[in-house]
Order: C-alpha cells, then structure tokens, then sequence
C-alpha cells in the first residue's frame, strides 16, 4: 500500500499478544498483497485488468467491493473506487485494514492500543490509566504546527490532504485534483469509515461542513486553503491550537 | 502553566514522544532498521542502562527507502530530550521532489519537537516521505538509546 504502518501497544507484554502482534503483521502483509495496486500481480491489480473475476479472487476482495459501494452512497458518490478510470479500492482498504488489526490485538488481550497506517489512526481503550489518547493534527500550512489536538478514549482519526504529496485526490465528478480544502480531519469510532469518510470530506470542500454536521457519530475539523478553520459541534479537540 | 509541568517533565514527557514513535515491533523492518547507517558520532561505548539518561550527542538514523527516495535524519539528544533533527538525505531526483522536501522536512523536524513539548501519543495526517522520516528518526533515537 506504500505506507507504513506502527502498532503502539500500552498493555503488558503477554506471549498472547505478542503472538497477536505477529498475527496483525501478518495479515498487513496479506492485505497488500490482496489488494496492492502496485503489484500487478495482486487479485484486485488483476480484476481490474479483467483477467480474473470476482469470483476468483479471495472473499476479502467482495467484502472490501461492497464496503466501498456502501460508502459511496453514504457520501454520496464523494467517495469513489473509480475516480481514475481504474479500479482502486486502496482508499478503503487502509483503514479498513488498520482497524481489523486493532480487533486482532484486543481479541487477544491488548485493549489499549494505537494501530497507525500512514497517519490514519485506529485507538483502543486509553493511552495510560485515567489519560486519554491525545493525538495531534498536523497543520497543512505552518511549518511546525499541529492545528489542533484530539482527546478521546475507542476512537479513529484519519487526515485527508494535500500538504505532502501535492493534490492526490481527485473529484470524482471532474476526475480533477480537488483543492478547497488544505486538510480534514474526521473522528469516528470505525477507522473503515472514518478514513473514507475523510477522503470524501476532503474531495467535498466547503461542502463538507454541511455534510459532516448532519452525519451521526463522526465529527470533522478542517483548514481552508485560506488558512481559516472549522470544526462540528462534537468535535474533539482542543480549541485555539495544541499549546 | 502546562508548559511549565511539561519542562518539569521533560524525561517523561520525552518517554511519551518516543513511546508514540517507536513501533513495539516494526511490521517486518527490523531488518533494516537494524543494518544501515552510520555509528553514533559521539561514540558512546554502549548502550545505556534502561532508566538512566542517554549520552548528549547527535545520532544517525538508518537510511530508509520510501517509495520516492532515501530518507535519513539524525537526531540529538541533550539530558535525555530530543533537540534538533537534521536531515541528512531525501528524495531529490526532480524539481517536484526538491520542493517537496523544502517544505515538508522543516514541517516534519518542527513536528517531532512540538509533539515533544505538546505531550501527543501520534500525529494524524503524515505520510509516505514522514513514514521514512520517523523510522529514520526511530533508528537514531535507538542508537541513542532512549
């Protein structure tokens, strides 16, 4: 998936989660070969040259399908496996993919986890007995600055943006980089859709705030390609900066 | 007034940065975190004990390959806090690339020393090039033995 991922384990060292830790490297590992679109020998690289059909690729690849047709529709077309003429479902396939490691550490013990893929961040339980996880935006304009942080125990948090790699998410109404926003962030509980769902924000600009207030148990903050900034009602983060 | 508890704690505050960078276990990099790169220049004789401070000095981070280029910083240390992050390679084969590292290395060296000061666990919103920069950074702060 060209990106990588970290696990941040904050309970004891069991040999079960030890074992856990393997078993979620593991099924990383699987998923890029699943699903990379790099390699042109991956089922998805080959389904979508139409050598292979659904059919004849793993099951995982008809389950992550009609996970991104569900959120298509909820975002209404804004989040799109076939922006670019292809098929490439890696939007969804990297929270999707964090967050099921995270359920493999905490079925095996470790409930107070911080599973990293890329940025995009599925979190378990709390950072430390009695301290929530505190987790900071980084800022897509000022050198140095995070823009925001967010505080909360069982939670997601994905970024979509521009500020590193230049536009790379394309409108998938246009097929054209879209440039509204300089970056959101969404909070959710389920890294799946709320990796997605910040994709589709940010491929939405100014009208993602709409979208984001009406939607339940996510909340979104973003900084406008003016350098303003706004957030949802619920949104959990510190206001006026980290500091 | 946190500012001020943060100083008082800076050790343990600097406990929680590196607790946010470190990956328990690498998915399948060990490998190349633990070849590579050069010694630490202050030449510490080894280790230091779990617990103690480790030795002030700048220490190199392993090479690591992203899919645009090498990436590679070093790190120093001073009583026990990170201080600086010097790059020392990144991607440059093209002009898109060059700008690229203009503007996003200072962000990510001002990133790793806020998210210092401002107690974070992880950062959301990095990527590709900052994966290379934290695993590099992660193999100098190893070398230094925090």
């Amino acid at each position: 998936m060209g990106t990588v991922f970290s696990f941040d384990i904050r309970d004891a060292r069991t040999p079960a989660v030890e074992s856990a830790l393997g078993d979620a490297v593991a099924w990383l590992h699987h998923v890029d070969a699943v699903f990379s679109t790099y390699r042109a020998d991956s089922p998805v690289s080959r389904l979508a040259r139409g050598e292979i059909g659904l059919g004849e690729c793993p099951a995982l690849v008809r389950e992550v399908l009609d996970l991104c047709e569900r959120v298509g529709h909820a975002t209404d077309g804004w989040f799109s496996i076939t922006a670019n003429g292809g098929l490439d479902p890696t939007g969804l396939v990297k929270g999707w993919a964090v967050e099921r490691a995270a359920q493999i550490l905490r079925a095996a013990g470790a409930h107070h986890t911080c599973v990293n893929g890329g940025g995009d961040l599925q979190l378990s339980g709390e950072a430390a007995p009695g301290m929530p996880w505190r987790i900071g935006i980084a800022h897509p304009h000022r050198p140095g600055d995070l823009c925001t942080v967010v505080t909360g125990r069982d939670l997601a948090v994905a970024t979509s943006g521009t500020a590193e790699r230049g536009a790379h998410i394309l409108d998938p109404h246009t097929g054209t980089p879209v440039t509204g926003l300089a970056s959101v962030t969404v909070v959710g509980r389920s890294l799946t859709t709320t990796d997605a769902y910040a994709t589709a924000a940010f491929a939405m600009g100014a009208g993602a705030r709409d979208w984001l207030a009406g939607l339940d148990g996510h909340e979104g903050f973003a900084v406008a390609r003016d350098g303003g900034t706004w957030h949802t009602r619920g949104f959990p983060g510190t206001p006026g900066g980290p500091r | 007034m946190r500012r001020a508890v943060l100083t008082a704690a800076s050790t343990s505050a600097l406990v929680v940065l590196l607790l946010s960078l470190k990956p328990h276990q690498p998915a399948g990099l060990t490998g190349d975190l633990a070849q590579g790169g050069s010694a630490p220049s202050p030449s510490p004789t080894s280790r230091p004990p779990h617990g103690t401070h480790p030795a002030n000095g700048t220490y190199t981070g392993a090479p690591v390959d992203t899919q645009y280029g090498t990436v590679q910083v070093a790190a120093t240390v001073h009583a026990g806090r990170l201080t600086a992050v010097k790059v020392l390679h990144a991607p440059s084969d093209n002009g898109r690339d060059q700008e690229i590292a203009a503007y996003a290395l200072p962000r990510l060296t001002q990133e790793a020393l806020s998210a210092h000061s401002a107690a974070i666990d992880a950062v959301s919103g990095a990527s590709y090039t900052s994966a290379g920069y934290i695993r590099s950074l992660q193999s100098a702060l190893d070398r230094a033995g925090v």
